[in-house]
């Protein structure tokens, strides 16, 4: 198990450092640079050789990249020339409302996604089953803010029982202090990784299905119900793991457009307000940070995985 | 038979594809004289026919095949027959509901709707098909490239992948998006940027394991070029799987693409995307006009689910190849 961590961990550190490199590709991708993102279009040729001498992007290009790393290192992701705030401050005023839209969808898309699999895998090719995979198609080709949309125009305009705007608070606590509003945001949001779940819970299950201990446990005759949730269920359900890590990235993006829609006061939707005013270095900053914790993501996942169901470890 | 026949543009497909579904093809190509050892299709128009055949059974596929056919049709042929000016705005026309000459209404600035889901939708196309194809070329490349050489070179090679992989891809569109200007050929390459590492990682898999094959083995013996040996051999073996992957990768471009437009980034006015239409249908939409939301909404899902029918139907044809190994 040891040997399987530190290799893990090191991929996951080359990673990290993966992702620092492509951010800071994309930097030097700015037409005009770094500078031209920091003073805007209008920005002088002298105004520009000051700024860039000024924070050392004058130096070759490996020297600015170590610059840079150090700077992040010690927690300086950059300065929204916008906000005319640090990146640091947005970020620890806005992470945790995002986490919070983000951990709940989470939650509701595996609460419902799972058992719905299972259900599938058991009534497999009943009505049941097809109508569930219909359904989770269309959840697949449903671009989300547009399944967003026919929310708000079912329960906010027509049956007037839940508000079309997201809780409009500065922090965590009062945005659970209006639960209600909430209801909108994050059923959409769990929209987009519900389908993916239901659908590897059922192939997964369906595979177990056919193995050999599954007959035995029947052969055995244990009842039908401690077959499902005392076989069936904890094999089944241990890959799931590996695909939360992977579909992290997939309901990251979901939160940019959902926050978009429903106004809510998160990071996705600060992401979006400084692509629109092209505030790179908000832009790079938040982009490190999700990167960075989506590789500890899905790090996490594998670890655990690899604690359930030990054959991981010696791949 | 160290050499499969290889029919261009066709996967390479073994009798076992004609398993699917246990349809009755099963007998003809096992037992029938196309049918050399362990089932192999030797005769190339038997192999067209087979996978035809194949594809035919699943209905869905016929379907989407079908919506897929319609839509382009819709899209690039519709403005020809349906003439609409999707360029001057016109406000005595605005915001009419469906009916007359206009059987989808107009939009708050005068633009027929029914003319604007075509112009809208020979962007999503034109980008998603664009999109698909670099993203599958880039990510076929780098993959059977990683996995033909192993070693210190595929580490290198999936470290990269990785590496974008953890970038949410729409966060990665919006830095792209900022940095280089709209067009349409823009937003082909920034799609293929965030979209081609499934592929890359798929292919990859698969080259690991076609490459210690003995033909494999053998024309490298005969001193054949890595070059060589990774466009003759490898890449046709894992061309079903390309397939598959640039036929789902055009709905997920598709999708990626209506996601920016809705953030309001989308390529410029006065062209337009069926999420760029949405994201204006959204400020109206206390106001009842239902044509500026629905209309949109269902030709995306319609051509999304059209390609996922169609990429999954050539997935289950290709994976009954892949238990016979």
């Amino acid at each position: 198990m040891l040997a399987y961590i530190a290799r893990r961990l090191l991929q996951a550190v080359i990673v990290v450092v993966g992702v620092t490199l492509v951010v800071f590709l994309l930097i030097h991708l700015l037409p005009g640079g770094p500078a031209r993102a920091a003073l805007g279009p209008r920005a002088t040729k002298a105004a520009i050789a000051n700024f860039n001498v000024a924070n050392g992007y004058n130096r070759a290009v490996p020297v600015q990249y170590g610059l840079y790393v150090w700077h992040l290192v010690h927690g300086n992701l950059g300065y929204s020339y916008h906000y005319n705030q640090s990146v640091l401050s947005l970020l620890e005023a806005n992470l945790p409302k995002s986490a919070l839209l983000v951990g709940l969808a989470f939650v509701l898309s595996l609460v419902v996604g799972v058992p719905l699999g299972l259900y599938q895998a058991i009534r497999r090719n009943k009505f049941a089953d097809h109508a569930i995979t219909t359904f989770a198609f269309a959840g697949y080709a449903m671009p989300n803010f547009w399944a967003g949309m026919l929310l708000i125009l079912a329960f906010a305009i027509s049956l007037h029982v839940l508000p079309a705007e997201a809780p409009q608070a500065s922090s965590v606590a009062s945005i659970l202090a209006d639960p209600r509003a909430l209801v909108l945001p994050v059923v959409t949001l769990a929209l987009v990784s519900f389908a993916q779940f239901s659908r590897f819970m059922r192939s997964s299950a369906i595979e177990n299905l056919v193995q050999d201990y599954i007959r035995t446990a029947r052969a055995k005759g244990i009842s039908n119900t401690r077959v499902v949730f005392r076989h069936l269920l904890p094999n089944s359900v241990t890959p799931i793991i590996t695909l939360i890590g992977l579909t992290l990235p997939i309901i990251l993006s979901g939160a940019i457009v959902i926050e978009a829609l429903f106004n809510y006061p998160g990071m996705g939707y600060l992401l979006w307000e400084a692509a629109l005013r092209q505030d790179y270095p908000l832009l790079m900053g938040f982009t490190i940070v999700v990167g960075v914790a989506t590789v500890m993501g899905s790090l996490l996942a594998d670890l655990l995985y690899a604690a359930v169901d030990p054959r991981v470890r010696y791949d | 038979m160290t050499d499969r026949t290889q029919v261009p543009g066709v996967p390479v497909v073994g009798g076992g594809m004609a398993t699917l579904l246990g349809t009755p093809v099963v007998a003809t190509v096992v037992a029938g004289p196309t049918g050399a050892e362990g089932g192999e299709v030797t005769s190339s128009g038997s192999m067209v026919r087979l996978f035809l055949s194949v594809f035919a059974e699943n209905r869905l596929a016929l379907v989407g095949a079908a919506t897929i056919v319609a839509i382009v049709l819709f899209c690039f042929l519709g403005p020809v027959l349906y003439h609409t000016d999707q360029v001057h705005t016109n406000l005595l026309t605005a915001n009419l509901p469906p009916g007359g000459a206009h059987p989808l209404g107009t939009d708050n600035v005068g633009y027929d709707v029914l003319g604007r889901l075509m112009v809208g939708g020979q962007v999503a196309l034109e980008v998603g098909l664009g999109a698909a194809l670099l993203s599958s070329l880039l990510g076929a490349a780098w993959g059977a490239v990683a996995g033909f050489f192993g070693r210190w070179i595929d580490s290198v090679m999936m470290r990269v992948v990785d590496s974008v992989y953890a970038i949410p891809p729409l966060l990665l569109m919006l830095l792209m998006v900022t940095i280089f200007s709209p067009t349409t050929l823009m937003f082909i390459i920034v799609v293929a940027v965030v979209s081609w590492l499934p592929t890359a990682r798929l292919v990859r898999g698969e080259s690991l394991s076609v490459r210690t094959r003995e033909y494999i083995e053998a024309a490298r013996g005969a001193g054949v070029t890595s070059t060589k040996v990774i466009v003759r051999h490898i890449i046709p073996n894992v061309m079903g799987t390309i397939v598959v992957q640039t036929t789902l990768q055009v709905a997920n471009a598709i999708l990626l693409l209506a996601g920016v437009s809705f953030l309001g980034l989308g390529t410029p006015p006065p062209s337009t995307s069926w999420g760029a239409m949405l994201n204006n249908g959204l400020n109206f939409i206390y106001d009842g006009y239902w044509w500026l939301i629905y209309p949109a909404g269902v030709a995306i899902v319609l051509t999304v689910l059209a390609f996922n029918f169609v990429g999954d139907a050539l997935r289950d044809a290709l994976d009954v190849r892949l238990q016979r190994h």
